[in-house]
């Protein structure tokens, strides 16, 4: 997370190659990134664009989400295969046939993430997501992210979404002009006010209102709802009979 | 008299199968800051077109109903003249700055209209000072943030001194301090110029303690139109994916156990205040 | 050289926005100032008066403080520079009945200079001139005010193409596309996943322009006004007389003064 500018996006774009270090390395799976092609770390590493606009240009959804599989070289049946499980998966199988182009916005943006999931690289990587998402896809998107997690996948998101980050509690890894200023988990960076507006964010909004119940004991660093309405009802249980 | 009105609106895109949104009947009175929201898709960007005759001049289609806004019907004025009522500020800050400074992006509409030059001098400097961008009115728009360039944005509609601006989105592609600020804006021309303001959002926890009134629209359809506290009680706001604030979903959950809270909290503040009322009414 | 490549280049003649005594002239009489380096290069074909006009121009260079872009130009039109040299070595050597080699080369070398003094001169102005600028100049000389939105406009909207392509660029790779790999047919049709949505991306922005264009009152009047009005001041028809004079004297020394010719003055 960071502002725009901090270099989130360059940072993540040396992950499969796309920008080597000029001084360093970078280490992908034990790889040096300096000495393999872009397409070989492709295979452990798919990213996801911002706009799905920048990578759709087949005739049909299919033909998108094969395109990968093909450059890869992965025979037809194989292909196949997991094209019907990708779009399953997505929830685009009746639009297989479509022209990406036709598509709403939201369902673009699922067919782009559809055409990189197809390989199953290990590792993933998604440019701010939830831009231009309303909340129903959003939740939708942040329980199939969770999935891929909970199945073992290296999940990296760029976003500056805070709300959808307290969902999520992932590690945060906080930049500005081009450095890293904080790393640690999601209740501890975005519950801490100077490092928040550093990075031109803003404190979930569970935390703003625990930051002013301060004074009556409560611990700042909330993030969650249901974790609120349990420090509250606590508290209150003492004198409050239900 | 109400400078938004419309009866039994309905509209077809060309080629469309069926029509975009239909029956809309709405009033927006002088000087309410209205927030449109509901699912990608439902309509509402749509709606917004008819506001500055985008649709149905530039969009073509069919448009039934009646709409007039600010004593003129869109369809029988050009957008041109509708622009003199209506700004319209869009989602993506890249694609609606055209010139190579600020200040000339601002003059944009002005020069089209023909004014006086030292008339467009002062409206210029007016919108710049209104929004915030003075010191930048010698850069290059495509070299500031996002954030600036929506100010550049809502500056150069502004400065055509509309009496209703309609901003689509114009938070999404922003960093929450941005954003915050833009709404900031959008508030104070709202509060202080008494500009009519039509605000889609999809960040109802930041926008929703400036509306004074939110509509929803699904499939096409108003569904819901309530002043903002009690537009959260309805069940059918979460029915149709609108992102309930935070601080909104924590009064609801609280209710569900029987702590009720004054009142529905549009934001931290006033969250943390009737979460205090409670505490000290429990402590007495 | 790649479409990105291309695009670059185009970066390179982007206006940077510093002042200079260069950059307040009137882009009219700067224009003024082009045309006569023109006509001066291509009176000449010499390689010593072609050499003077390209050094003369140096100064105005560093007066203007472009430099580094400058040279960035130049360097990017060797390319084509070699290309004018070879091929003026190869059809002179061939039908030119020169007397020698030497003369030879100093004939082509003095074409190919020609060719980098009207790079040289045409860098010079849009280095120091702004595209509102150069666009409202020629509004005032009477050009309809559409064309010369549309130039400005296309002028602000390279920096953006370029760095649009490069993410499309960026995402097919990314989904394994290797541009460089294959034959000659297999490499340009690698390029399709690249040019579909770069076009699709045009349209789609040249609609949202012209939306938002609409909204600001696009065509309301038929007499536009502009922000800006330029107008010629004293330093401004100075220059345009100093282009006058060199005019005057190139003619002069065209018509009485022999120029010799290097491979004459080494033999001497």
């Amino acid at each position: 997370m960071g502002q725009n500018g901090a270099g989130k996006t360059t940072l993540v774009k040396h992950f499969n190659g796309l920008l080597k270090p000029s001084k360093g390395r970078v280490l992908i799976d034990g790889i040096d990134t300096r000495h393999v092609s872009v397409a070989t770390l492709a295979r452990k590493v798919g990213f996801v664009f911002q706009n799905p606009d920048h990578q759709l240009f087949s005739e049909t959804v299919e033909d998108e989400v094969s395109f990968a599989l093909k450059n890869f070289g992965f025979d037809e049946k194989t292909i196949s295969e997991r094209v019907e499980k990708v779009l399953n998966i997505l929830d685009l199988t009746h639009y297989r046939k479509s022209s990406p182009f036709m598509l709403s916005g939201g369902e673009r943006k699922r067919v782009a993430l559809a055409s990189v999931l197809s390989w199953d690289p290990k590792i993933l990587i998604l440019d701010e997501p939830t831009i231009g998402q309303d909340s129903y896809q959003k939740e939708r998107l942040r329980q199939f992210i969770m999935q891929l997690n909970q199945q073992g996948k290296t999940v990296i998101i760029v976003t500056h979404d805070v709300e959808f980050v307290t969902e999520c509690e992932p590690r945060i890894i906080l930049m500005k002009n081009g450095r890293i200023i904080a790393d640690g988990d999601a209740r501890e960076i975005l519950t801490d006010p100077n490092l928040v507006s550093e990075a031109s964010l803003v404190l979930p909004e569970i935390t703003q209102v625990f930051m002013r119940l301060n004074d009556y004991g409560f611990p700042r660093n909330v993030i969650g709802v249901y974790e609120a309405k349990r420090l509250i009802l606590e508290r209150l249980s003492g004198g409050f009979m239900r | 008299m109400a400078i938004i009105r419309a009866s039994n609106l309905t509209y077809t895109y060309p080629f469309a199968e069926k029509p975009a949104f239909k029956n809309v009947n709405l009033e927006i009175e002088r000087g309410e800051f209205v927030l449109l929201t509901g699912p990608s898709g439902c309509g509402k960007t749509t709606l917004c077109r008819c506001f500055n005759g985008l649709i149905p001049h530039f969009y073509g289609g069919t448009l039934e109903g009646e709409i007039i806004v600010a004593g003129l019907k869109p369809s029988e004025h050009a957008i041109y003249e509708m622009a003199q009522h209506v700004g319209f500020v869009f989602q993506n800050p890249e694609n609606q700055l055209f010139a190579l400074t600020v200040e000339k992006d601002v003059a944009f509409g002005l020069e089209n209209l023909g004014l006086p030059r030292d008339e467009i001098r002062r409206r210029v400097d007016w919108a710049l000072k209104v929004t915030g961008i003075y010191d930048l009115k010698d850069r290059a728009p495509f070299e500031l943030s996002g954030g600036q360039q929506q100010r550049v944005a809502i500056a150069s509609v502004l400065a055509m001194q509309p009496e209703i601006i309609v901003l689509d989105e114009p938070t999404s592609f922003l960093d929450p301090l941005s954003a915050k600020s833009i709404l900031e804006v959008i508030h104070r021309l709202n509060r202080e110029l008494n500009i009519t303001v039509i605000l889609v959002e999809h960040r109802l926890d930041l926008a929703a303690r400036y509306a004074s009134r939110v509509i929803v629209m699904d499939e096409g359809q108003i569904i819901l139109d309530e002043e903002p506290r009690k537009a959260f009680l309805e069940e059918k706001t979460k029915m149709v994916g609108v992102g309930i604030p935070k601080v909104v979903r924590l009064y609801l959950l609280l209710r569900e156990d029987g702590i009720n809270l004054s009142r529905v909290p549009l934001s931290p503040d006033e969250a943390a205040e009737s979460i205090v009322e409670v505490l000290e009414s429990d402590r007495g | 050289m790649s479409m990105l490549d291309g695009l670059r280049l185009l970066d390179g003649l982007r206006f940077r926005n510093i002042s200079s005594p260069i950059h307040k002239i009137d882009p009219r009489a700067k224009f003024v100032y082009v045309c006569a380096l023109f006509f001066v290069a291509i009176l000449f074909n010499q390689i010593i008066p072609l050499l003077i006009l390209f050094l003369s121009q140096v100064p105005l260079v560093i007066i203007a403080r472009v430099k580094k872009e400058w040279l960035r130009l130049i360097r990017g039109s060797i390319f084509f520079a070699a290309l004018i040299f070879a091929m003026n070595v190869i059809s002179l050597y061939f039908y030119g009945g020169y007397p020698s080699l030497a003369s030879i080369i100093e004939h082509s070398l003095a074409m190919t200079l020609r060719f980098i003094v009207l790079v040289e001169s045409f860098s010079i102005f849009f280095l120091t001139t702004s595209p509102d600028i150069f666009g409202l100049s020629l509004e005032q000389m009477g050009i309809p005010y559409e064309f010369c939105f549309a130039f400005t406009t296309a002028i602000r909207f390279v920096p953006v193409l370029a760095e649009e392509t490069q993410t499309i660029m960026d995402a097919q790779r990314a989904r394994g596309l290797e541009l460089e790999s294959g034959g000659f047919i297999k490499r340009i049709r690698n390029y399709i996943p690249i040019l579909i949505p770069l076009i699709v991306n045009a349209i789609r922005r040249s609609l949202e322009l012209a939306e938002a264009m609409e909204s600001r009152a696009w065509g309301a009047s038929k007499k536009r006004t502009n922000l800006y009005a330029l107008k010629m001041g004293g330093k401004d028809y100075c220059f345009i007389i100093i282009s006058i004079i060199i005019i005057l004297i190139s003619i002069y020394v065209w018509l009485f003064i022999k120029i010799p010719s290097i491979t004459q003055i080494m033999q001497l």
